[in-house]
């Protein structure tokens, strides 16, 4: 039984890039619609509104990079991979605020985005500010990124 | 660093030379209208409706002539095209092109007018060949269908509803004696049918038909279906014709095409003109312009009047209530990030210029963000080689995003070698892969992805000299405006507050082990910075209330702006997303290395590497670039500008060439 921590911890990082990955897609996807239709209005607006359609992009990034961290620190990519059950459950609860909030948060970054979007076609010149409000809800997703690093990188040290 | 000041001007004029002065001050761009002086008996306004709707039908006319001359002549677009810039020309171009001004404007009209009748032909075809359509199921027919019969016969051509054949139709017409039935064509909608019957029973036929649901051809002709078709398809053959001619002459134009431009920048430039001079107070022989203009082309504009006209200028310090446009003047370091304020908001009124602090900190964010030395050098490059190679005809808004990005490339290569990031590791990953040894580039401070305890306390601690900043700020604009309660109540309560309570966390061996810090404060010092923090905050719970006179209230509101405290943790933990980011970038291009050194086995090993670290680093240059630009703007708008700045200013909008296409040359 001992021997399962690292399915655990591989159902963490595989369940960060998952879910965060998932929500990106979806989020890019809903912005790309929005987008899509700005530019059939005026082609000249291509440029700000792909930005716009870009910002929900990065939860899956960071989802990556916790599934990254994590595969590196259990040794999957090379290395030891002799995990205990506990820090393989560690492991798995340290990925999961980058999984969760990762979804959640590129949803709701793409909705602002989508405001921003429609923002940006009436008035190209407030391209400025519809630019900070999807960046607002980004911030909960670098925090839950913040303490999903660090934790994956202090599970290591611990003695269990 | 600073808002420019602004000046009152008047301008009083002859009427003559008024043209003269106008083009003179649209080139020149420094002066914002501003009616000042109302109308009286004297001094009226002039209406320059008809000739502005004029102007504005031939500006119509130019953009609608260009737009057909690229449909139809599409012009190869130039790499680099938009490194170019408009075209410069000479003054005296533009008083040459005033002869050829209506010609050139027949030109456009002609154009205009070749493209209706493309279309119109076009409708003409489609006309035809629905006629050929419906000619079709009468092709069998040999007589023409309006055929209407002989001397003693009577002939009905026409449509019956439904699928008939010969015998069912023999069968529902018994009742007459003589006739003569033949099927056209049939189909499961409908039967055409050719009838003959005697002259004197064709009345009854006809309303025995008419029963039945007959009805007569929706296409008369006098020739028959197969001839009348001949006739179509020529109709349409020499319809297209007529278009490819059509089509032709409007490539005629093609050599045209910069004369158009030139002339919608000309209509335009002279209805701005008009638009001003219905603006103008004017007698019998003089005019009267007010406005405002920077205080620095105070003397060239009046030197450059006074030196061809006869007139008077005035200039006088703008009014309290005057609501006086802003303008920025920066060093060219830091002039690039004007736009970034602009789009957040101008100074507003007797505030600062921000954007110098302000470029310092977007430098070293954006670099912090991106933070690795490859990308910082192909960005460098990139903006650098741009920006010598097409100094002197770059537009002015990409030229600013040009040097942004440069200097945000410096700060990010910087970063880079600090942290001993060059596209990630690919210096370790090529030589393990290929040279057989890992070979490693020390970095000049720490690796983040070691150490990301202290990467955050760092950004945290750079944070706070950004918030500090932000506070100082403040209190130089209170200085400046004399309001010393402001100062003390609203900077220095924060300051001690803020620096007690970090001094004191410094102190606590907790706080110092789950940070890593290798110091720690003695306990005196945390006594004292306990109490500077305890009055920093009495301080602000009892003044921060100030303008409300109810002592409850103001208590209440004191309490309120104290609990803004929990708005500063936030907006130090805030500053994480710099490790975050950081460590993005970072990660990622340790991925993208892992994987091209995965596809290097065999000979061509050495190709794949190269695709996949080429193809992997511009997609992620590309994505945190992106992340970077928007999260250093975030940083500066809310954590930064929400310290200490307001905005609200109105910008600066002169009198002036406002062309698409071609620009003046500067005397």
């Amino acid at each position: 039984m001992d021997n399962y921590g690292i399915v655990f911890a591989l159902a963490g990082a595989i369940a960060a890039a998952l879910l965060a990955g998932i929500g990106s897609a979806k989020a890019v996807g809903m912005a790309g619609q929005a987008a899509a239709g700005v530019t059939t209005e005026d082609p000249s607006k291509f440029s700000k509104v792909l930005i716009l359609q870009l910002l929900p992009g990065t939860q899956g990034i960071y989802g990556l990079l916790i599934a990254f961290i994590t595969l590196t620190q259990i040794g999957v990519l090379g290395g030891t991979s002799d995990i205990s059950l506990v820090k393989g459950f560690l492991y798995f609860c340290g990925c999961l605020p980058m999984a969760v909030v990762g979804y959640l948060s590129a949803i709701s970054q793409a909705k602002a985005s989508i405001a921003s979007i429609a923002l940006v076609s009436k008035k190209p010149d407030q391209f400025g500010k519809a630019m900070i409000f999807p960046a607002m809800v980004e911030t909960y997703a670098i925090l839950a990124l913040l303490v999903s690093i660090l934790s994956i990188m202090g599970i290591a040290g611990l003695n269990v | 660093m600073a808002v420019l000041q602004m000046q009152r001007i008047c301008i009083c004029a002859l009427k003559k030379d008024r043209k003269h002065i106008l083009e003179f001050l649209q080139r020149r761009g420094a002066i914002e209208l501003f009616d000042e002086i109302e109308e009286d008996t004297i001094f009226q306004k002039k209406d320059v409706s008809l000739a502005s709707s004029i102007l504005e039908k031939a500006v119509h006319s130019s953009k609608e002539a260009l737009r057909i001359l690229e449909e139809h002549v599409p012009e190869k677009k130039e790499k680099l095209a938009m490194m170019k810039g408009r075209e410069v020309i000479d003054v005296t171009d533009y008083k040459e092109f005033a002869g050829k001004r209506d010609s050139l404007l027949q030109v456009a009209n002609s154009l205009i007018q070749l493209e209706k009748s493309i279309a119109e032909n076009k409708a003409e075809i489609l006309r035809f060949s629905t006629q050929v359509e419906l000619i079709r199921s009468w092709m069998e027919l040999d007589l023409p269908t309006d055929f209407k019969g002989t001397k003693s016969t009577s002939a009905f051509i026409g449509t019956l509803p439904g699928e008939w054949n010969i015998e069912m139709l023999y069968e529902k017409l018994s009742e007459f004696e003589k006739l003569a039935i033949d099927i056209v064509s049939t189909s499961k909608s409908q039967t055409n049918i050719f009838v003959v019957s005697l002259k004197e029973q064709a009345e009854a036929m006809n309303d025995r038909l008419r029963e039945m649901g007959f009805s007569f051809p929706s296409i008369q002709s006098t020739v028959a279906p197969s001839e009348l078709k001949k006739e179509l398809e020529q109709q349409i053959e020499k319809t297209s014709h007529r278009i490819e001619e059509l089509e032709q002459n409007i490539a005629g134009y093609v050599e045209k095409r910069d004369e158009i431009r030139f002339l919608q920048d000309y209509d335009t430039m002279r209805l701005d003109k008009y638009f001003v001079l219905g603006r103008l107070l004017q007698s019998e022989r003089v005019f009267v312009m007010t406005g405002f203009l920077p205080k620095e082309n105070e003397k060239e504009i009046e030197d450059g009047l006074n030196e061809s006209f006869d007139l008077v200028v005035t200039f006088e310090d703008p009014k309290p209530e005057d609501n006086v446009p802003v303008k920025l003047k920066n060093n060219s370091f830091c002039a690039p990030l004007e736009g970034t304020l602009a789009s957040y908001s101008l100074p507003g009124k007797g505030e600062m210029d921000p954007t110098m602090v302000m470029s310092l900190f977007y430098y070293v964010l954006f670099g912090l963000m991106l933070s690795d030395a490859g990308y910082g050098i192909i960005m460098v490059v990139a903006c650098g080689v741009c920006l010598l190679k097409f100094k002197n005809t770059l537009e002015d808004s990409l030229k600013k995003s040009l040097q942004m990005f440069f200097y945000c490339g410096i700060s990010t290569t910087f970063w880079g070698v600090m942290f001993g990031s060059y596209f990630g590791d690919i210096v370790d990953t090529f030589s393990a892969t290929f040279l057989g040894y890992t070979a490693i580039i020390p970095p000049v401070w720490f690796f983040p992805v070691k150490d990301p305890m202290r990467m955050l306390v760092f950004s945290m601690a750079f944070g706070v000299v950004h918030l500090y900043t932000g506070l100082a700020m403040k209190a130089y604009q209170c200085i400046k405006a004399k309001d010393i309660k402001g100062l003390i109540y609203d900077v220095v309560f924060w300051y001690m507050l803020l620096t007690g309570s970090i001094v004191l966390l410094l102190s606590v061996s907790t706080f110092t082990n789950t940070l890593g810090l290798k110091f720690i404060l003695s306990g005196e010092v945390g006594n004292i910075a306990s109490i500077v923090a305890v009055i920093g905050a009495a301080g602000i719970l009892f003044t921060n209330g100030r303008e409300s006179r109810n002592p409850f209230k103001r208590f209440l509101k004191g309490l309120y702006a104290l609990y803004g405290i929990t708005g500063y943790l936030s907006d130090v933990l805030s500053y994480s997303r710099l490790l975050a980011l950081g460590l993005a970038t970072g990660v990622i291009c340790t991925v993208i290395n892992k994987m091209a050194s995965m596809t290097a086995n065999g000979p061509l090993g050495i190709v794949f590497f190269a695709i996949v670290v080429i193809f992997g680093h511009i997609l992620n240059l590309g994505i945190n670039a992106l992340g970077a630009y928007v999260h250093t703007t975030r940083l500066q708008y809310v954590e930064f500008f929400g310290k200490f700045y307001e905005g609200g200013g109105r910008g600066f909008d002169p009198f002036k060439v406002n062309t698409k296409y071609y620009k003046f040359k500067e005397k």
